[in-house]
């Protein structure tokens, strides 16, 4: 991994970062497209959501790890605290993969 | 600055402190892993600072240990990132003006710093939200890298711990107070739909923007009043 790539990669993931508040900024968004940027927002964090509970690479990620997050999703929805919800997805997770679930 | 400290309450603080602790191990093991693949101990840290990605991170180092090029470990991590651009566009607003709020919040814009702002009903809160969950996460991200990459082999292998089902469902509940949205919730569930199906044939990253197209079945609200969001 030399630097150069490291700082490549940096610079574009800045830029990429950068450009959506500065595009913001030049325009005045009617109320429709700011309700459309906003859902988009959560499009893209639900998808990442399922991706990331789901699947491992290209593959199906396992069944410990998807029970795992839906039993957050569950203690979520059930209004538990936030902190509640990491330690009871990640606990469900370890404990699957102790008992020898996948 | 010191108005977004005070708007920030004990549980704010608490929920984005569980967050920057998961960050933190998930960290220290991206330094182990760097340094057992062969980096030296100063790469994942110089890494974690300028890039501060952890998903491309990962996939940068595994695409070089696995023998593929640089050229190629930078392209997949910035098709990765492009998601951050629609973050941007969409709570561009929460960094706050002039060029250093500006500068310094692009670099914090990460999923977990937005999904914290999305969640939050006023744009006061939503500010204080996203500068705390992204100053929290890039100390704890980058300290616990620096632990990885100087411990090395001694760090266990997180997902002993169920820590990769702690970032999806931290996001989950994030996400839920948006998806009681009708017309949000339909296009998010086609968006994840689409990912799921389409990640086995595409590289990693251009799923979640294909995600997007769920879009095609979201209608902006026209005189229904907001459900009440609440939590």
């Amino acid at each position: 991994m030399p630097v150069t790539a490291v700082l490549i990669l940096a610079a574009g993931t800045f830029a990429i970062r950068l450009a959506g508040p500065l595009l913001r900024d030049r325009v005045t968004l009617p109320e429709k497209v700011r309700e459309l940027l906003s859902a988009s927002a959560t499009v893209l964090l639900f998808a990442l959501v399922a991706i990331s509970a789901l699947t491992s690479g290209k593959q199906f990620g396992g069944w410990a790890l998807a029970i795992g997050v839906v039993v957050g999703g569950l203690a979520a929805w059930r209004k538990l605290p936030f902190v509640a919800v990491i330690v009871l997805a990640a606990a469900t997770t370890a404990g699957l993969r102790l008992i020898g679930v996948a | 600055m010191r108005s977004i400290w005070r708007t920030l309450d004990a549980v704010l603080l608490r929920d984005v402190a569980a967050v920057a602790l998961g960050a933190a191990v998930t960290g220290a093991s991206f330094g182990a892993i760097s340094v057992g693949s062969g980096l030296p101990w100063w790469m994942p840290v110089l890494m974690s600072l300028v890039i501060f990605a952890g998903g491309s991170q990962f996939m940068a180092v595994g695409i070089v240990a696995a023998g593929g090029s640089p050229a190629a470990a930078v392209l997949a991590g910035l098709v990765l990132n492009a998601r951050h651009l629609p973050f941007g566009l969409a709570i561009g607003d929460v960094l706050g003006n002039g060029w250093l709020a500006r500068i310094v919040g692009s670099h914090l814009l990460i999923d977990e710093s937005t999904a914290f702002a999305m969640a939050q009903k006023d744009p006061s809160r939503a500010r204080a939200a996203y500068w705390a969950c992204g100053v929290s996460l890039f100390f704890c991200w980058n300290a616990g890298v620096l632990i990885g990459a100087l411990a090395g082999q001694a760090i266990g292998d997180p997902m002993t711990f169920g820590l990769d089902a702690a970032f999806p469902a931290a996001l989950l509940a994030l996400t839920l107070p948006a998806l009681k949205d009708v017309a949000t919730r339909n296009a998010a569930l086609l968006g994840a739909a689409i990912a799921l199906a389409t990640t086995p044939f595409l590289p990693a990253g251009v799923p979640v923007l294909l995600a997007l197209a769920g879009l095609f079945v979201f209608k902006t609200k026209k005189e229904a009043p907001c459900p009440s969001p609440q939590s």
